[in-house]
């Protein structure tokens, strides 16, 4: 069957002839392929000349297109073209659309930005991203903070006060919140009633006996605690001792314990072992004077004001 | 194994040139009028002035970097897609019910690929003359006439297909504006790009390729022979009656009358042929319904003008169905419509097209979305109250600016905290965001599953809309 086909078939030959009688069939490639091959290469010839093609000792060949962008400074800047430079090209058009907005951050005061629509909806978006890229890491996505490391900035206790200027300043120069290990002066009874006695002060169930005991050493000059966080218990903002009479616990997980007990035990703790984690780093090299002021109005609006 | 047809002509054919000839009639006549409608629509449409306050005074305006479609009074946003899909719904319904009704009418009447051929072959038939000067033309060689002709067929094809482009994107942008920059070099590369598309597409397909792109590319075409039933009205050739017991034969002496013909048994056709000449697609309709036929009903009026000019009854060839065609006694042709298919058919197109009516009459002047902050869901304050937040975006869609308030139902009036923001005011195509707090406490907040935030444009209280939101608190489970 094949050879009576092959003998049918006249196919053309190149023409030459070996060892008298061996011929070499010619098939042709297809015309269209064999165009769309020299299409390739034309291709290949003109990008070569625009883009960055060969490599050439530690660099390469550039190519003759740029790629040229105007910079939030209003600086005309050409590269030639890369991917980096397009990248480049993409961050300072952005930067270009918001330099007037903050210019504006710069120009207003905080009040007035706030009370302006159009700002405050770039400040919730601006304010959003750079919250998510510097802060979120330890206050959460939405500011809502870890008890027992970092604060919640949604609700309306501010250790070092929740003003405009007072936000701006703990981000500017960073904050430090200290309290000794009360277990190097005191014993564990004492402790206990200390306990005791802060958890009278927010209504937690606790030993009334041991809690007046603990009211006695609160203000006594043996611990000492209201040097820092007053006599009525209500902390300092100056110095960021928080407010035990609230129902807002920082350092001592107060709320996932079930029983009082567990509360109790949750402070006793913090008490005895003191607290030398409360850093928050200062931003005023990292940022920009005006991304701070857009993070002020931002961590204002989830919930400053006190 | 058999010898197919493939065998016998190979798997490519060479086309064969198609040189219509042109015709009177009714169907000419519709067609013509059906394309000078359309392209007074299409070309003119861009020109049409209507004065707005915030955009282009132009009536029929594509705004994609605005991200919407200026429509008369209407203002279409991106929210708004579900119409363009109902738009695309009530399109497909309409093809299939009237093709189930009246065949590939929407092929030989509307497609815009018949309407630029038909614009393209009038072009052709201006300059180079009717059917055998084209022929003539074809077949004499390179000569100064013909390269005259040609030439100058070509060039005014690629003129209107220039200005097919052009007016697509007149479409996008302020029209007067867009044509100074375009010849100016000031546009942008999406234009001349879209244009240069746009044009040697409409110059192949309907200068070139033209009942190429019916018979192997469009898909609608042959999917639209499925809706064909046997009570579906289509071009048919009464081949009973113009074949007869004998078949046709030319009206030659002896017999030219009809007593004359029916006595030798010859049927009506007097296969002149004019029928294949006037075809744009290059049938023989008299070979009975094919897929090729785009039903533009010419041959229609090339068979009545024949049968006129013979005193011969009219509708030889006619729009029949099959079955009315093969019942052994034919009654006149009518439109059948009382069939399950069709009657399914109205009824969704009618019950869609009033939904959409009522969809773009009563859509609000605003849109909101409410959304609650998720993170975290609820705060506990230091007076143990409990506070959810809520972020509130609204877009204006009315064509001034508006005044907006927030206010909610369902909580204490005081609970409500909405910060430096009781009303808004927001431009015209503009959106806002609005963060609302609302405060409870505790004994309320475990009570609250829900509450309904309202939102009233000022002065507007029937507009005004409600979204239901939730509200969370410590130790309530979703």
């Amino acid at each position: 069957m094949s050879e009576q086909k092959l003998q049918s078939q006249t196919v053309q030959t190149t023409g030459h002839a070996w060892d008298g009688d061996l011929q070499e069939y010619n098939n042709p490639l297809p015309v269209w392929w064999v165009y769309t091959f020299y299409a390739t290469v034309i291709f290949a010839l003109v990008y070569w000349t625009l883009y960055p093609s060969w490599p050439l000792g530690k660099g390469w060949i550039g190519g003759v297109s740029n790629i040229t962008y105007v910079n939030s400074e209003g600086e005309t800047k050409t590269h030639s073209w890369n991917t980096r430079a397009l990248l480049l090209a993409d961050l300072n058009k952005a930067a270009v659309t918001q330099k007037p907005y903050f210019d504006k951050v710069a120009a207003m005061p905080y009040e007035q930005i706030a009370q302006d629509p159009d700002m405050s909806g770039f400040i919730i978006s601006a304010g959003k991203s750079l919250f998510a890229e510097n802060c979120a890491a330890c206050h959460q996505a939405g500011g809502q903070g870890v008890i027992g490391f970092f604060p919640n900035l949604t609700d309306d206790d501010w250790l070092y006060g929740g003003s405009y200027e007072k936000i701006h300043e703990t981000l500017l120069g960073g904050r430090r919140g200290y309290m000794p290990a009360f277990s190097e002066v005191l014993n564990g009874e004492q402790i206990d009633q200390l306990a005791n006695y802060v958890a009278s002060l927010s209504s937690i169930g606790h030993d009334a006996t041991k809690a007046t005991a603990g009211d006695v050493l609160f203000h006594s000059e043996t611990a000492a605690c209201y040097y820092c966080h007053t006599s009525d218990a209500t902390g300092r903002k100056d110095i960021g001792a928080p407010n035990l009479t609230d129902n807002i616990w920082l350092w001592a997980d107060v709320p996932a314990a079930d029983t009082a007990e567990g509360k109790v035990a949750a402070i006793r703790g913090v008490i005895a072992g003191g607290l030398n984690k409360g850093v928050m780093p200062a931003w005023s090299g990292r940022l920009s004077p005006e991304q701070i002021k857009v993070l002020t109005v931002y961590v204002h609006e989830l919930g400053g004001g006190q | 194994m058999q010898t197919g047809l493939e065998d016998q002509l190979g798997l490519y054919q060479k086309r064969i040139p198609i040189f219509t000839r042109s015709v009177k009639g009714r169907f000419r006549r519709f067609k013509t009028s059906v394309l000078v409608l359309a392209y007074a629509i299409y070309f003119l449409l861009p020109w049409l002035p209507w004065s707005r306050l915030d955009a282009p005074a132009q009536a029929v305006l594509f705004d994609l970097p605005g991200r919407r479609f200026l429509l008369f009074g209407l203002t279409v946003y991106p929210q708004d897609v579900i119409w363009l899909a109902l738009l695309l719904f009530i399109a497909a319904i309409l093809l299939f019910f009237v093709t189930g009704l009246v065949g590939r009418a929407f092929c030989g009447y509307f497609c815009f690929q018949t309407l630029w051929t038909d614009f393209f072959i009038w072009i052709e038939h201006k300059i180079q003359g009717e059917r055998p000067a084209r022929v003539r033309l074809y077949r004499q060689p390179w000569d100064r006439e013909k390269v005259l002709k040609v030439g100058g067929t070509h060039a005014l094809w690629m003129l209107a297909s220039l200005w097919t482009g052009l007016t697509f994107i007149f479409y996008f942008a302020y029209a007067p504006q867009l044509l100074l920059d375009f010849f100016s070099g000031q546009a942008a590369a999406a234009a001349y790009i879209t244009v240069g598309i746009l044009t040697l597409s409409t110059y192949v397909a309907a200068g070139l390729m033209r009942e190429q792109i019916c018979t192997y590319v469009c898909p609608y075409g042959r999917f639209q022979s499925v809706m064909y039933e046997p009570e579906t009205l289509a071009v048919h050739y009464d081949a009973r009656r113009g074949e007869a017991t004998h078949g046709r034969a030319a009206a030659r002496a002896g017999q030219r009358t009809l007593a004359e013909r029916h006595e030798k048994g010859l049927g009506d056709c007097v296969d002149c042929g004019l029928c294949v000449q006037v075809c744009p697609v290059g049938i023989d309709i008299r070979d009975g319904l094919q897929y090729k036929c785009i039903s533009c009903g010419l041959c229609i009026d090339a068979c009545n003008t024949i049968m006129d000019s013979f005193s011969f009854p009219r509708g030889l060839i006619r729009y029949d169905s099959e079955k009315n065609l093969a019942s052994p006694t034919p009654a006149a042709p009518k439109l059948q419509w009382k069939r399950l298919k069709t009657i399914g058919y109205g009824v969704a197109l009618v019950l869609m097209t009033a939904y959409l009516g009522y969809s773009v009459a009563t859509r609000g002047n605003f849109d909101r979305a409410v959304n609650q902050i998720r993170q975290p869901l609820y705060v506990v304050l230091s007076n143990g109250d409990i506070r959810n937040r809520y972020q509130i975006r609204i877009t204006n869609k009315a064509g001034q600016a508006q005044t907006y308030v927030i206010s909610a139902r369902g909580i204490p009036a005081a609970a409500l905290d909405l910060g430096n923001f009781s009303e808004i005011t927001i431009k015209p195509g503009h959106s806002a965001l609005v963060q609302a707090s609302v405060w409870l406490p505790l004994a309320v907040a475990v009570q609250t599953q829900h509450f309904e935030l309202r939102i009233t444009p000022l002065g507007k209280s029937v507009e005004a809309r409600s979204e239901i939101v939730r509200f969370d608190a410590p130790g309530k489970r979703p």
